[in-house]
């Protein structure tokens, strides 16, 4: 059945109140926390960030936190410019990337969570290691059985320009961990990250392989649990829209019927 | 052990699972059909129903029993019941995880569908007959 409660050891509680620092410009941030070492539940913490003395961004504030308040914090970030998708979590009721999402685009304290319905490593780490195996399973590499040229695969213009807005996709999960289809089912649903990923090697003019990626995609689970919710679009960081590769690769579907 | 709940299996044998079943897309694009027909169908079935309730029983009779209006409410039907099946079915598999429940209420849907289809095509075509 669908989860309407949390399992009981996974329900929040109130956690500490950290020291507010002196300042006229300081922000209220409200972290999930969950340490695996321990018995207990996950709990919100406050903590408090003076805003002069800290960069712009989500990812400037929870990183100086780290640095000034609580070092156990954790979380992952690497590029802090929105290309490399570690520091994809749930910022203010929506999943987005810590480092390209400004403080100033949130009123009152600021909510942040692990991406949603993961398995929690640590704090705001998610365990995405099903997701990253569905991306492999759509095998996001040019396929071809013609010997390669003696130089590059060679492709008009017009169809690079189809790759444009999906290509772009940094796997950071924020759209396929906030499509409810993929939270109730996804384990056999392979979410909007890796059809998007699916759809982009679809329309390489390059690819000799459409009717075998299409025939491991027609399933009533892998493909046709989107129900075209677009929460996926929505939320994506990069501006991409995975609702409508999915619905491109359905009317492939279809096309190849009639 | 279930497959999806095994930790020895790797995160890849889990993800290709039973492998893809190589079909939904029929049932994608009856319902869309179906979902076209009834918004024509239900406009001719709201049309009927708005004429019935200013006659008698007679005229209501003789109303149904028209060929016209007969095959309108008969095409509804069927449109609607698989419609409803097709739906259902897709609620069924979102929300029950459980296998053998699963396959209970996806030919409990199914046995529903076809009964409510054909009573309300039996009452019809009774009106039509007697009319």
């Amino acid at each position: 059945m669908a989860e309407f409660n949390l399992p009981k050891n996974s329900r929040l509680t109130e956690g500490k109140t950290w020291p507010k620092p002196a300042g006229s410009n300081i922000r209220e941030f409200k972290i999930y926390r969950w340490d695996p070492d321990g018995e207990s539940n996950p709990r919100m913490d406050t903590y408090f960030v003076d805003c002069d003395d800290c960069g712009p961004m989500i990812l400037d504030a929870i990183l100086w936190i780290k640095n000034k308040v609580d070092p156990t914090l954790t979380f992952r970030r690497s590029c802090r410019e929105g290309i490399c998708g570690s520091c994809a979590m749930n910022i203010d009721g929506l999943n987005t990337l810590a480092c390209t999402k400004g403080m100033d685009e949130i009123s009152g304290p600021i909510k942040i969570y692990p991406l949603p319905h993961m398995p929690v490593v640590k704090d705001l780490v998610p365990d995405l290691t099903r997701f990253y195996a569905q991306h492999a399973s759509i095998e996001p590499w040019l396929k071809t059985d013609t010997p390669a040229p003696e130089k590059e695969w060679r492709q008009s213009p017009a169809d690079r320009d189809k790759l444009d807005g999906l290509y772009e996709c940094i796997l950071c999960a924020c759209c396929s961990t906030s499509c409810p289809s993929y939270w109730w089912n996804g384990d056999r649903y392979l979410g909007p990250a890796a059809l998007l990923q699916a759809y982009r090697w679809l329309i390489d003019s390059r690819d000799e392989s459409t009717g075998e990626r299409l025939d491991n995609l027609e399933d009533p689970f892998r493909l046709y649990r989107c129900h075209t919710i677009m929460n996926c679009s929505n939320a994506c960081p990069k501006g991409l829209n995975p609702a409508k590769a999915i619905a491109e690769i359905k009317k492939m579907m279809v096309e190849r019927q009639y | 052990m279930a497959k999806s709940t095994n930790p020895f299996v790797t995160p890849t044998a889990r993800v290709r699972g039973l492998g893809a079943a190589k079909s939904g897309t029929g049932h994608f694009w009856l319902s869309r059909v179906t979902a076209l027909s009834n918004a024509i169908l239900t406009v001719a079935f709201v049309i009927i129903v708005l004429k019935l309730i200013k006659t008698d029983y007679a005229g209501a009779i003789k109303l149904i029993g028209h060929p016209v209006a007969a095959i309108l409410m008969l095409l509804f039907t069927l449109s609607a019941a698989v419609h409803m099946r097709l739906g259902m079915q897709v609620i069924i598999e979102d929300y029950i995880h459980s296998e053998g429940k699963k396959v209970v209420l996806l030919a409990l849907n199914t046995f529903f569908a076809i009964a409510v289809g054909v009573a309300a095509a039996y009452s019809i075509l009774k009106i039509g007959f007697a009319a």
